[in-house]
């Protein structure tokens, strides 16, 4: 029994353990890590794979898997760019995009829902789609001109008592996202189905509109994200968000959540979010190449993977 | 081949599971080791086929002590154990099951199929079976799968096998093969290990009995020198009163009704009905269409035509969760892949139907879930230290009482139950019949499908008979008897 509980806040906790103890590592390298200007920035920095990997937690809960989201952050963020140069209100546009973040989510739900596809290919597809379609509606060139107004460059570049709004909006999402799984019956019936979901389905649980919405949230984190970069660039690129799928799997993965679906928590997401922000803002403090970073990160997801091996 | 365990004790942590346990195997009888979920079954046989180490006691063979380290040495030594899990491999043919992991190859490591052949052939003729050998395994019936398991273990020249629950899934006509086959195994000095719940059986086929009650054997005793009543007095330790517990039916108006149901292939033109307190049973083989027209009903399969009727009104179920929603409730056959989440508290389990009345725009109420799931783990006498415990901790008959409270908690009109008491120990099924009298009290209407005749017989007030997906025959409880079901259960009645 006792070693069960030890275990138990083990699991709990190893990601967290894994956080303090990269902190500190960095911060003896380096103290400039701690600084306060340093902190936003790297707060900044990981608000746009928080998003993404908030959304992903959802998915991946389901046992599913969404690749596409690279594509939906580019799509919604070339649309919302062609919209604002049309003229549309800059406020209006965040709107419209997430809204069509949503649908681009739902297309993917309702293949794998209704179409009884694996998560995995249809994702793929759309993946492939999405892209093409930027590609198609921004010619592949990127798309400027947009940036005179104020309220939109406040989303990406802004602060908001003195911390970086793309910042606050993560974790007014996180808080929200957090609140859905944990408090709601929405997040039960996303447990629901990762644990089991054929015992869901004869359970009442309509399996089909819950995994639509969830993937409807992958694409909508995806989009709010694309909001956040095209302010931050003041442009659209039709290459961006290329391989961020990864970077949101892999915090996900990190986090503790079983790519098996069922088990897992959105804070540990958080957590490993910090984790590969920190990674990537301390090696750069550091001096250290980014062709190194890819390795390191990469070894932090086999150990973090092996660990959670270890303790199931 | 003799084998002697003598006083063997064995605990996992702090949880001491066999307390001295004596069981002797005699070469060529069959043993029926039976007692409640829990009792130790399982692990003594782990341990005599070295899953688990011994913490203590002697385990001895013609007179000679083993310690075996795994299945394989004790395979090797001739012992052979055959799970209620079927190890089968669906997607292979029955011949390259048979010689899973063992495939006869020449020096270049080229299989030798032809010599494979001929010594599957040799044992399916001792066995007197014939399952065509390229045919996919996964496409055997249950029974069939089992042959191919006994096979695989006379090929590894076995002595003793071990079968726990070898008929829990079997049609009636199988479970007959599988009795010829085991008369003919110990007919040629082959010992059996014949762990079921299934008292009519053992009384059939076993020479010998052991009964174990919380990791103790309390007696072993010769088929013919004992009975039923004096077999389950050691099993609970106290007498039960009767199997089924008696009850008064008290009917009310008809409140469901199925009117010429049909899905093509499957199931043709049932209509029946059932009344408020009324208990009505399903019988039938293994494959008649008892359980897809039931998954239809709850809209899980989709039919081509018929109606569906509640309360004298007809609906539309698309969906577990429509039928749900028109106080359905369906308790599946197989609780542990469509009725639980294994790895979830019972808590979270028993919510599962019931999120959407203990939640306020979507908000879970904890306080009144809290109390809501309190109250059903107390009144289905669930056996648990807590709620939050994870349901695949629990034994067999525990499990199905959280599967039941799940449903009951959404106090539902119909209750569906799809062999409610499979594999469950004789006191929680005792329980699980008090509870479907007391639910009928109180106007529910149950359908209830079962394999288990006596079971059948026991408990509803009305049976119908599934044949070939037709309902072959219809009786009131006063004149069901069991040649009766099976006349119309094999189609005996058309001729």
């Amino acid at each position: 029994m006792k070693t069960n509980t030890l275990t138990s806040i083990w699991s709990k906790f190893a990601s967290l353990l894994a956080l303090i103890l990269l902190v500190g590592v960095v911060t003896v390298l380096n103290p400039a890590f701690l600084e306060p200007a340093n902190l936003m920035n790297l707060l900044r920095q990981i608000s746009i794979n928080g998003l993404i990997a908030f959304g992903m937690t959802f998915v991946i809960l389901t046992g599913g898997i969404d690749l596409s989201v690279g594509s939906t952050l580019a799509l919604t963020s070339a649309l919302a760019a062609g919209m604002m140069v049309a003229g549309v209100d800059p406020i209006l546009t965040i709107f419209i995009a997430v809204l069509i973040g949503a649908i681009l989510g739902a297309v993917n739900g309702l293949f794998i829902a209704k179409g009884k596809m694996a998560p995995f290919i249809v994702t793929l597809a759309t993946m492939t789609i999405y892209r093409g379609l930027t590609l198609l509606y921004t010619e592949g060139k990127p798309i400027t001109g947009f940036g005179d107004s104020y309220a939109f460059q406040l989303f990406g570049k802004g602060y908001f008592l003195g911390i970086p709004v793309p910042a606050v909006t993560m974790i007014i999402v996180f808080v929200v996202l957090w609140f859905m799984l944990h408090k709601m019956s929405f997040g039960r019936k996303t447990y629901a189905i990762g644990g089991n979901e054929k015992a869901a389905l004869i359970s009442g649980i309509r399996v089909d509109r819950v995994k639509v919405m969830i993937y409807s949230i992958s694409g909508m984190m995806a989009a709010l994200a694309g909001m956040i970069l095209t302010s931050r660039l003041g442009s659209a690129q039709p290459t961006a968000g290329q391989t961020y799928e990864m970077d949101a799997i892999a915090a996900v993965v990190i986090g503790g959540t079983s790519l098996a679906g069922g088990k897992g928590r959105i804070a540990g997401t958080f957590i490993g979010v910090l984790i590969i922000g920190i990674l990537n803002n301390g090696m750069n403090l550091l001096g250290i190449s980014a062709f190194y970073q890819q390795v390191v990160k990469g070894v932090v997801i086999l150990i973090a993977v092996l660990l959670d091996r270890k303790r199931s | 081949m003799r084998i002697v365990m003598n006083d063997i004790h064995k605990a996992f942590g702090a949880n001491k599971v066999l307390q001295g346990v004596n069981f002797t195997l005699e070469p060529g009888e069959v043993h029926a080791l039976m007692g409640e979920n829990g009792a130790g079954k399982s692990t003594l046989m782990n341990i005599l086929t070295g899953l688990h180490k011994r913490d203590q006691g002697s385990i001895t063979i013609d007179g000679k002590e083993v310690h075996f380290k795994d299945s394989k040495e004790a395979e090797a030594a001739g012992i052979a154990f055959i799970r209620q899990e079927l190890n089968i491999w669906p997607e292979m043919t029955v011949l390259e099951n048979l010689f899973i992991g063992k495939e006869l190859r020449n020096s270049f490591g080229v299989l030798k199929e032809r010599k494979m052949k001929t010594l599957a052939k040799q044992v399916f003729n001792r066995l007197d079976i014939s399952i065509p050998l390229d045919k996919k395994a996964g496409e055997c019936s249950v029974g069939e799968q089992q042959m191919i398991e006994i096979s695989k273990a006379l090929m590894l020249d076995a002595e003793v096998i071990i079968m726990d629950e070898p008929t829990s899934a079997l049609a009636d006509k199988e479970i007959e093969k599988l009795f010829t086959v085991m008369k003919e195994l110990t007919a040629s000095g082959v010992s059996l290990v014949y762990i079921s719940h299934r008292m009519e059986e053992i009384f059939e086929i076993c020479d010998r009995i052991t009964v174990m009650r919380d990791g103790v054997s309390v007696a072993t005793s010769y088929i013919k020198d004992t009975s039923f009543e004096e077999i389950v007095k050691q099993m609970v330790g106290r007498e039960l009163e009767d199997r089924y517990p008696a009850r008064v039916p008290k009917y009310g108006k008809t409140v469901f009704e199925v009117k010429g149901l049909s899905r093509k292939g499957v199931f043709e033109d049932i209509s029946f009905s059932v009344k408020e307190g009324e208990i009505l049973g399903i019988s039938g083989l293994m494959g008649a269409g008892r359980t897809e027209i039931m998954r239809a009903i709850f809209g899980l399969d989709p039919y081509d035509s018929g109606n569906i009727v509640m309360n004298g009104e007809s609906v539309t179920i698309k969906s577990p969760a429509d039928a749900a929603d028109k106080r359905i409730a369906f308790v599946t056959e197989d609780r542990k892949d469509e009725g639980l989440i294994l790895d979830y508290s019972i808590r979270d389990n028993i919510m599962l139907p019931n999120l959407k009345s203990f939640s306020s725009y979507g908000v879970i109420q904890t306080k009144d879930e809290k109390s809501f799931v309190q109250t059903m783990v107390k009144r289905l006498k669930v056996k648990t230290e807590s709620e939050e415990k994870s349901v695949g901790d629990l034994s067999g008959g525990n499990q199905q009482k959280v599967v039941l409270a799940k449903w009951i908690g959404k106090q539902p009109k119909v209750l569906i139950m799809d062999e409610p008491t499979r594999g469950i120990d004789v006191g929680a099924k005792r329980e699980i019949y008090q509870l479907m009298n007391e639910l009928t009290d109180r106007g529910m209407a149950i359908i209830m499908i079962s394999s288990d005749l006596p079971e059948i017989l026991g408990m509803s007030d009305r049976i119908l008979v599934i044949h070939e997906g037709k309902i072959s025959g219809e009786l009131m409880r006063e004149e069901a008897t069991q040649e009766k079901i099976m006349t119309f259960a094999t189609g005996g009645n058309e001729k």
